[in-house]
C-alpha cells in the first residue's frame, strides 16, 4: 500500500540557481558597496565625460562601464543605485505582503461583512491608476526614501489582498476545514494552523513578484525625478539621463536597463522556483 | 429519552428564506448505526453539518433542539458548543482528497484533538495513533505518521480519517458518505472497517448515505429523508420487509438487485414523487411558513 508519489525528487531548477544567483550577487553588491564601488558615484569629472566602457577604443582604465556626461562612473553608480533598489524592494515588498494578504485572509476565510468591506475597497483601490497615484502621493508626501516605501504599499496592497482571498476561500470550503472545526479549534486558529499554511506557497510567490514590482516602481519614480535626493544615484533616474544622450553614450542607459531588466526578472522567477519547492503536493 | 443523540424539529433555513430541513427529528442510541438515507439535496448532510456546528454560513438553525449526551447544544455558547462535540463527537468526512491539510503530516493531524482537547501529552497521543493506524490496518504506521497526505492512497487516506475520528473515543460518529469518494473495491473494505470499529469501540453512529445497500449492510435504524422531510423512520428488518411509505417502496424498488440488476430497476414514479410533494406542501402549510 505504498504509492510512487512521495518518491518524486524534484532538483533544484536552472531557474532557481539563476534568479538566485544573480539576486545574490546584488546582495552582497549592495552590502559592500562602499568598499568595491570603484569611484564615487557623486564624483564629476568633465574631462572624463562619456568615456565608453572597457573594451570599446577609447576607454578610460578604471572606468570599468564608462562614464555618463558629467563624468560620474557609471558602475559605481548602479551599485549605488542597487542599494536603495533592494531596501524598497525588500521592505516595500515585506509590508505590502503583510498588510495585502493579512485582509486577503481575514476577508477570503471570515467571507460575511469583513468580506464586503475589505472587497469594496480593493475595487475602489484598483480603479486607481497605479502609477499616477503613487505619483500624486510622492507630490503630497514629498520625495524620500520612507515616500517610496509608503507610495508602493498604498498602491499595491490591494494585489495580495485579492490573490489571497480566493486563495483562503478555496482552502476554506476544504474537509479539513470543518473537520479542524468539529475538532474544537476557533475560527480564528483554524485561521491560523489549517488555512495560512496552504496559501504560504502563493504568498511566497507573490512577495518576491511584489519585490520585482516595488524595483520597477522605484525606478518609474525616480525616472520622473520623484525618487529620494536627486545627487544620490538611483537605477531609474540614471536611465533618464542615459535617455538624452543615448547616441553619444549608449552605456549610460543600456548598463543600468540590463540591471533593471535581470533583476526583475529574478525577482519573479525565483518565486516561481520557490513556489514549486513550497507547495507540499507538488514538492 | 432513550438516544445518545435526539434531534427535535430541527429546523433549518437559508438565511434567505427556502427551508431546508423541516423538523427532522430522529434519535440514535448509544453504540447503535442510524442510517440517513435520500436522494442529492435531500438535507442528509445539512443534519450531521447541523450536528456538528459546520453548517455552511448561509444556512441557519431556525428552530428545535439538539441533544448530545444530554445537553441541548444549541443552549449553549459557540464556545462551550464547540468544546463539548469535540471531546464527545466525531466526523468520518465524505471526501478523503479534501479532508486532510495538506501541508502537515499525518501524525500532527490525528494526534491534534488528543493534545488539544483531552490534554493527553504527545508521546501518549502518539502512542495512541500508531496504535489506531494499526487498527484500521495500515502497515507501517510510524512511515505513514511522518508523511504527507498526497503521498498517500485515497483509500488509506480514508483509512486514517477513519483512525483519526475514533482517536479521542467519541460517544457519536458522524458518517457523512464515506465512502461515496471511493473506488468500489475499496468501497466495501471501508464499510467493513467503519462497521467493525463501531462495534469494537460501541460508538452510536449516524450514517449518512445514498446507497440503500450500504445502509442494509451496517445500520440497525434508518431514516428516509425527501426534501428535508423525514417520511419514514424504522428499524433496518422491518424496513426491508415491509416499507410503509410509498416513497420508501418506490427507493427500494429503484435498488438494483443483485440477480438481476437490470431488469429489476424501477425509476421512482411521479405519482410517488407527486405524493411526497404533497405530504411536504402539507407540512410546510402547517407550519405556517
Amino acid at each position: 500500500m505504498r504509492d510512487a508519489r512521495g518518491d518524486i525528487r524534484r532538483p533544484i531548477g536552472l531557474r532557481l540557481w539563476l534568479s538566485g544567483g544573480w539576486l545574490t550577487l546584488l546582495a552582497l553588491g549592495a552590502l559592500f558597496t562602499p568598499w568595491i564601488a570603484p569611484k564615487d558615484p557623486l564624483m564629476q569629472d568633465l574631462f572624463l565625460g562619456r568615456m565608453p566602457p572597457f573594451w570599446v577604443q577609447g576607454a578610460e582604465p578604471g572606468y570599468l562601464l564608462g562614464t555618463d556626461s558629467l563624468g560620474r562612473d557609471v558602475l559605481s553608480r548602479i551599485l549605488y543605485g542597487t542599494r536603495l533598489a533592494l531596501i524598497v524592494a525588500l521592505v516595500a515588498g515585506t509590508l505590502t505582503c503583510v498588510i495585502g494578504a493579512t485582509l486577503g485572509l481575514i476577508a477570503g476565510y471570515y467571507r460575511g461583512w469583513p468580506d464586503r468591506i475589505i472587497s469594496r475597497f480593493v475595487d475602489i483601490w484598483m480603479a486607481f491608476p497605479p502609477v499616477l497615484f503613487a505619483i500624486l502621493l510622492i507630490a503630497v508626501l514629498g520625495p524620500g526614501l520612507i515616500s517610496i516605501i509608503i507610495a508602493i504599499v498604498v498602491i499595491d496592497w490591494t494585489r495580495f489582498a485579492r490573490v489571497i482571498r480566493a486563495e483562503a476561500m478555496t482552502q476554506g470550503a476544504m474537509d479539513y476545514v470543518a473537520s479542524a472545526q468539529v475538532a474544537g479549534r476557533t475560527r480564528f486558529g483554524t485561521m491560523l494552523t489549517e488555512i495560512l499554511p496552504n496559501v504560504l506557497p502563493t504568498i511566497v510567490a507573490l512577495l518576491t513578484l511584489e519585490m520585482g514590482i516595488a524595483v520597477i516602481v522605484e525606478a518609474i519614480l525616480s525616472f520622473v525625478n520623484l525618487s529620494i535626493s536627486t545627487d544620490s544615484p538611483t537605477w531609474g533616474g540614471m536611465i533618464a539621463e542615459g535617455r538624452t544622450s543615448v547616441h553619444q553614450a549608449w552605456w549610460v542607459l543600456v548598463f543600468p536597463l540590463i540591471t533593471l531588466f535581470l533583476t526583475v526578472l529574478s525577482f519573479s522567477q525565483l518565486g516561481e522556483g520557490l513556489k514549486d519547492r513550497f507547495d507540499p503536493v507538488l514538492r | 429519552m432513550s438516544g445518545y443523540l435526539i434531534i427535535r424539529n430541527l429546523t433549518v433555513r437559508l438565511r434567505s428564506g427556502p427551508v431546508i430541513l423541516r423538523s427532522v427529528s430522529l434519535n440514535v442510541a448509544a453504540g447503535q448505526v442510524h442510517g440517513l438515507v435520500g436522494e442529492s439535496g435531500a438535507g442528509k448532510s445539512m443534519i450531521g453539518k447541523a450536528v456538528l456546528g459546520t453548517l455552511p454560513r448561509a444556512l441557519q438553525i431556525t428552530g428545535g433542539e439538539i441533544w448530545l449526551d444530554g445537553v441541548d447544544l444549541l443552549s449553549l455558547s459557540a464556545a462551550e458548543r464547540r468544546r463539548r462535540i469535540g471531546a464527545t463527537a466525531a466526523l468520518i468526512p465524505q471526501d478523503p482528497l479534501t479532508a486532510l491539510n495538506p501541508s502537515k503530516r499525518i501524525g500532527p493531524q490525528i494526534t491534534r484533538r488528543l493534545i488539544d482537547i483531552l490534554g493527553w501529552t504527545k508521546q501518549a497521543a502518539e502512542a495512541r495513533a500508531l496504535e489506531l493506524l494499526d487498527e484500521v490496518q495500515i502497515p507501517n504506521a510510524a512511515r505513514v505518521m511522518r508523511s504527507y497526505p498526497h503521498e498517500l492512497s485515497g483509500g488509506m487516506r480514508q483509512r486514517i480519517l477513519i483512525a483519526s475520528a475514533f482517536a479521542a473515543e467519541p460517544k457519536l460518529i458522524i458518517a457523512d458518505e464515506p465512502t461515496t469518494a471511493l473506488d468500489v473495491t475499496v468501497q466495501k473494505q471501508i464499510l467493513r472497517l467503519i462497521a467493525q470499529m463501531q462495534a469494537r469501540h460501541g460508538t452510536a453512529l449516524l450514517f449518512v448515505t445514498h446507497d440503500l445497500g450500504v445502509v442494509s449492510k451496517v445500520c440497525d435504524t434508518l431514516s428516509v429523508l425527501y426534501a428535508g422531510k423525514v417520511v419514514e423512520e424504522a428499524r433496518m428488518q422491518r424496513f426491508f420487509m415491509r416499507p410503509i411509505h410509498s416513497y420508501s417502496r418506490a427507493l427500494l424498488s429503484a435498488t438494483p438487485s443483485y440477480e438481476d440488476p437490470l431488469g429489476s430497476l424501477t425509476p421512482v414514479s411521479d405519482t410517488v414523487i407527486e405524493e411526497v410533494e404533497a405530504e411536504v406542501r402539507w407540512h410546510d402549510a402547517r407550519a405556517g411558513t
